[in-house]
């Protein structure tokens, strides 16, 4: 985007705030100020007016939402870059969604999932990003614009971040098929999540999900506990074991629950499961301290294993017969509703900033993906790309995003590159029609 | 009004100002939440009904729920109440020295410096299948293979709560007995009563007041717990609390909010048991 056609939205943005809010003298006070600012946009540093720069300084913005999306490192680095105060605040999924949900203002920019997007939409917590305003976003992999990736179509069960990403008007509330100009969620990062596997204890290669509620490894397996991405991975196992045939795994029946809910008991009461666990750390902790030696996990969980010296692999679960799969998910920026003049202009920037690459060279080293790898490429070194993306034995050694050693040189990832994996994604993290009753049968699983 | 009317009411209103705003109001909030409906995305529709509480009250599941929190409970209770009433014992009628049963009394709160949370954790350490207590049981072989009831199963839940909420017993029983007058238990004894008789007659009658107001803090404590049942079972197992979090997880608010008033019920009805048992103001001011 050229420097004029920024100046243009921030004019069109300035235009927009008064004609929203009705024209109190205030607020054309401060449109005319942003207007100025964004008019003298040509002669500055980093693309910022210096009557820009002046006046946001002062702007803070609140990014909230779990862990492993929202990270201090990448906040700081944010604001630095951008010369505004940015506070990342963490949450678990299901606090998160209800605090978007229940206390909207206290939230600048919600990190959304799909299926959460999906939701803040229908409640009329965020606005429509205008994705003229988003300078990379024809360079966004078509993953996320049109449905598809290397001539291969991203399936639909669960729900895509394609098919959550886009809404026909800024403030409509149902999701539309399709590209348009206004998104729900700006996606920043996303993986395809399998099984990890101690190969030592194990015995063999795991390629396949039918393997987690295999008998051999009664009291050594474990899943995840949060209801809509537990009992999704319990689907692919029972699918992968030939016991049933689901119609669409992110959107299951009442019947297809209660078979699932019922099949997860019965592992339950004749021991299969060592345990359940809700955090990153906890499935670490399990696969480390020996409790478990299988178990559904998440690509950077596998590789803190790996750093404390324990043989760990994560499973390469290929598509096959219309099987298996790597459970994909993605997370992405939303807009708050109540975001508007300098703020939304301040928004619209940090957008942008994520995604100019430094994030995501940054999430690359912890094993995620960037929706625009072309910016990201320039700040990951060419090893590093090898490794993560081209799925190349690693040039040299590979280290953790805060320069920690994680990977020998020779070794390869688990799953090869980066098309390999995403192309061999069969569902995605979801919010069932069926929800209330899901969760209930959960419970029952959990209380059995 | 009369001027001792207005004092009394100065006097209630510190409490009722914490009382209002940060207990009545949201409970009313959870109150009026529980017959609303919700269209399954966060939304309360503004029609009364009771189907929220038919669906509680007739689910299998509350059943389950239930007696599995009340077994955590009735379980930590009696732990608690053994150990917690032995320690205060002890303080009290074995060490002479008021001043070293003071600090051995303080001594017992050390722990609690630190949060819940993290001595919590710690026994994950100890009791795991290559945790402290099977490999010393491996070393002198008493054991060939671990024992894995340890951890991830109620015996750990049972174990990090008596680990939490002993001190929650010891600190009111310490304080009742304390109040027991030392030249009854020797009129007592010179009397020719029994160390079991005193115990019966006159140590347990006198500190019915600590055990009762221990008994509550345990109680309610257990009944509304949901994180310690979540990470020592290892998610093997769910309590009352925790089964309505995931449903607030998937914003169905108002089945959540009927589960919460429920469970508030329960717990008014099992306090008033405790207090029938003992006047608890006249134990208190006298």
């Amino acid at each position: 985007m050229s420097e004029a056609d920024k100046a243009d939205c921030k004019l069109s943005s300035a235009k927009r705030s008064t004609v929203k809010r009705s024209l109190s003298r205030r607020s054309l006070l401060k449109a005319s100020a942003a207007a100025a600012g964004a008019a003298i946009g040509s002669d500055v540093v980093r693309g910022f007016p210096t009557i820009w720069a002046q006046e946001i300084k002062d702007i803070e913005l609140r990014h909230v939402g779990v862990s492993y999306s929202v990270v201090k490192a990448i906040g700081d680095q944010a604001a630095k870059d951008l010369g505004f105060k940015v506070t990342m605040q963490n949450l678990d999924t299901s606090a998160a969604i209800n605090r978007f949900i229940s206390q909207p203002d206290s939230v600048d920019i919600a990190d959304l999932e799909g299926w959460q997007a999906k939701l803040a939409a229908k409640r009329s917590v965020i606005q429509g990003i205008e994705v003229k305003k988003i300078r990379e976003f024809d360079n966004i992999l078509p993953i996320f614009t049109k449905g598809e990736i290397d001539g291969h179509r991203i399936p639909r069960q669960g729900i895509s971040p394609y098919e959550a990403m886009y809404i026909a008007k800024p403030n409509a509330t149902e999701l539309h098929d399709g590209v348009t100009e206004w998104a729900t969620f700006l996606p920043q990062v996303y993986n395809a999540d399998s099984i990890g596997y101690r190969p030592d204890l194990v015995g063999h290669e795991v390629t396949e999900w039918k393997d987690l509620i295999d008998p051999k490894f009664k009291g050594k397996a474990a899943i995840l506990d949060v209801p809509a991405i537990g009992i999704m991975d319990a689907a692919l196992s029972f699918e992968s074991a030939g016991l049933i045939k689901y119609g669409n795994k992110g959107n299951m029946t009442k019947q297809e629950i209660d078979f699932t809910c019922e099949k997860l008991i019965e592992l339950k009461k004749s021991g299969q499961f060592r345990a359940t666990w809700t955090t990153f750390d906890q499935s670490v902790q399990l696969m480390a301290a020996g409790e478990v030696v299988i178990q559904s996990m998440w690509s950077p969980a596998v590789a803190a294993v790996r750093v404390k010296e324990i043989p760990c692999v994560y499973a390469p679960v290929n598509v096959k017969n219309g099987k298996e799969g790597y459970r994909g998910w993605c997370n992405g920026m939303g807009l708050m509703k109540h975001l508007s003049g300098k703020k939304l202009d301040a928004a619209y920037e940090y957008l942008n900033w994520y995604l100019s690459g430094w994030q995501g060279g940054f999430v690359g080293r912890h094993g995620y993906y960037s929706p625009v790898p072309s910016t990201a490429k320039k700040f990951l070194t060419a090893a590093e790309w090898d490794f993560w993306y081209d799925g190349k034995p690693a040039p040299s050694v590979i280290n953790d995003p805060y320069g920690v050693p994680m990977e020998k040189a020779g070794t390869k990832r688990d799953g090869g590159s980066f098309l390999d994996r995403v192309k061999n994604i069969s569902c995605w993290n979801t919010l069932m029609d069926e929800a209330a009753y899901m969760n209930k049968r959960w419970n029952d699983f959990k209380v059995a | 009004m009369s001027r001792k009317n207005w004092f009394a009411w100065l006097y209630v209103t510190p409490l009722m100002l914490v009382l209002v705003p940060f207990f009545l109001v949201p409970i009313l909030v959870v109150l009026v939440a529980s017959v609303l409906e919700t269209d399954g995305f966060g939304g309360l529709i503004p029609t009364f009904t009771l189907a929220n509480y038919v669906d509680v009250l007739t689910s299998a599941q509350t059943f389950h729920l239930y007696s599995a929190t009340l077994k955590f409970t009735t379980l930590t209770w009696l732990f608690t109440l053994v150990i917690g009433f032995l320690v205060a014992y002890f303080l009290v009628f074995h060490v002479k020295n008021q001043l070293l049963a003071i600090s051995l009394f303080l001594i017992c709160t050390v722990p609690f410096w630190t949060s819940n949370i993290i001595r919590m954790i710690s026994w994950i350490p100890l009791l795991g299948k290559e945790g402290l207590v099977n490999s010393a049981l491996l070393g002198t072989g008493l054991i060939r293979e671990p024992i894995e009831v340890l951890l991830y199963s109620g015996i750990a839940v049972v174990i990090a709560y008596v680990h939490q909420l002993t001190i929650f017993m010891v600190v009111p029983i310490f304080n009742s007995m304390a109040r027991i007058d030392k030249r009854v238990v020797e009129a007592a004894v010179d009397s020719g009563a029994s160390r079991l008789d005193v115990m019966r007659l006159i140590i347990i009658p006198m500190s019915k007041s600590g055990i009762a107001l221990g008994s509550i803090f345990v109680v309610s404590i257990v009944m509304g717990d949901f994180f310690v049942v979540k990470v020592m079972s290892g998610g093997g197992s769910a309590s009352v609390v925790s089964a309505f979090y995931e449903n607030v997880g998937v914003l169905q608010y108002p089945i959540a909010a009927a589960s919460a008033v429920l469970l508030t019920v329960v717990l008014i009805v099992a306090i008033s048991l405790i207090l029938r048992t003992v006047n608890i103001r006249r134990e208190i001011t006298q």
